[in-house]
């Protein structure tokens, strides 16, 4: 069950600067913990976020073991054209989780 | 790390040097909202940075989905939660008839599970419990704390103050001489809090997650270096009774920030 939450601002004006907000449940295990048997556990982080407007890759980030659980993301976009941004996770357990938010620019 | 725990120990005695069995005026009663740093207060209170509303999502897709052997879903009786689940968490614990005990919101989800859709009980602290009390007491919030007048339940909530007052552990500590008498002061690096149940299950940064009350009341018992009870020990639905009512007024705030 993907979680994420993610804030685009449904209407903007053209040429406008807007913020997005991208959050997603994750638990960001760094890999340096030993459990309860004294065995490591596995890293498991998300290694990469890529944010598409209409396609086209307009943000991305990588991410590392120091990088807190459910990583939280803003960043700014020009508003340009009405369309789609989409938002990809991926982690080292290869799973991609997506979201995906409509913008209406006028 | 041992030097530190030592100096903890003695700033922890020096602060409890004087100790009173009187509670918080209730004109003084705050949340442990108001102790936090502006940040903090800031990611609790934008529903899009605040980390816990992943859980109150998981909670709401959980709602919808049939399961166990009856195949029906929390949906399936209750309907829509924004209105059926509107001020249950704000008079909970509730007495269990059937028990003849108090029983707490996750403890109410886990006996629906096992009665009415005859499925297997979720873990304690497991995401999924954690997601449908967190979305349940989410439609509770900023509505008053209103405990249960049942008169039923009198002799657990006395037992509740009782365990709050109780002096335990190595270090000889009770709630109620932190959170009582020196609430407001610091111990370490941290503002001592009211301890008023306003906000779990909460996202604390120091956990990464979200926990629940009882995860943070054995929390303080180790740190007191008590042995804590039992998740969904009898204690700990009595001592929740008192903080309830305790912080009788005060606003619910799930899902809550803290550090």
């Amino acid at each position: 069950m993907a979680r994420a939450l993610v804030n685009v601002p449904k209407v903007a004006r053209q040429g406008e600067v807007v913020e997005i907000k991208a959050m997603i449940a994750h638990p960001m295990e760094t890999g340096y913990r030993s459990g309860p048997n004294g065995s490591n556990i596995p890293r498991d982080i998300i290694r990469r976020f890529t944010c598409t407007y209409n396609g086209e890759e307009v943000f991305s980030a990588d991410l590392f073991p120091a990088v807190s659980a459910n990583p939280f993301i803003a960043f700014t976009l020009v508003a340009t054209t009405s369309g789609t941004i989409d938002f990809t996770w991926s982690d080292d357990a290869g799973k991609t989780q997506t979201a995906s938010a409509d913008i209406t620019v006028n | 790390m041992h030097a530190l725990w030592r100096l903890a120990a003695v700033a922890v005695a020096a602060i409890c040097g004087i100790v009173s069995a009187a509670g918080i005026e209730d004109g003084e009663k705050r949340s442990g909202f108001d102790f936090m740093t502006p940040q903090t207060q800031a990611l609790q209170a934008d529903d899009m940075s605040n980390p816990g509303m992943l859980w109150v999502l998981q909670g709401e897709q959980l709602w919808q989905q049939a399961q166990g052997r009856a195949d029906v879903a929390c949906s399936g009786c209750h309907d829509d939660a924004r209105q059926t689940m509107r001020g249950v968490a704000a008079r909970y614990p509730a007495f269990d008839a059937a028990t003849g005990r108090p029983i707490d919101l996750a403890g109410r989800i886990n006996s629906c599970r096992a009665e009415r859709q005859q499925a297997e009980p979720l873990a304690p602290e497991s995401d999924a419990l954690l997601a449908l009390t967190a979305y349940v007491t989410h439609q509770s919030r900023g509505m008053p704390i209103t405990p249960a007048t049942d008169a039923r339940l009198a002799p657990f909530r006395d037992n509740g103050r009782r365990l709050f007052q109780s002096r335990i552990g190595q270090l000889e500590l009770s709630c109620a001489s932190c959170h009582d008498d020196n609430w407001g002061k610091r111990l370490g690096g941290s503002v001592i809090p009211q301890a008023h149940p306003t906000g779990y299950p909460l996202y604390r940064l120091e956990w990464q997650t979200v926990g629940s009350l009882q995860r943070r009341l054995r929390n303080c018992m180790i740190g007191v270096r008590a042995e804590p009870f039992a998740f969904g020990a009898a204690e700990l639905v009595d001592l929740k009774l008192h903080l309830t009512e305790r912080a009788r007024g005060l606003l619910i705030e799930t899902p809550a920030v803290r550090p």
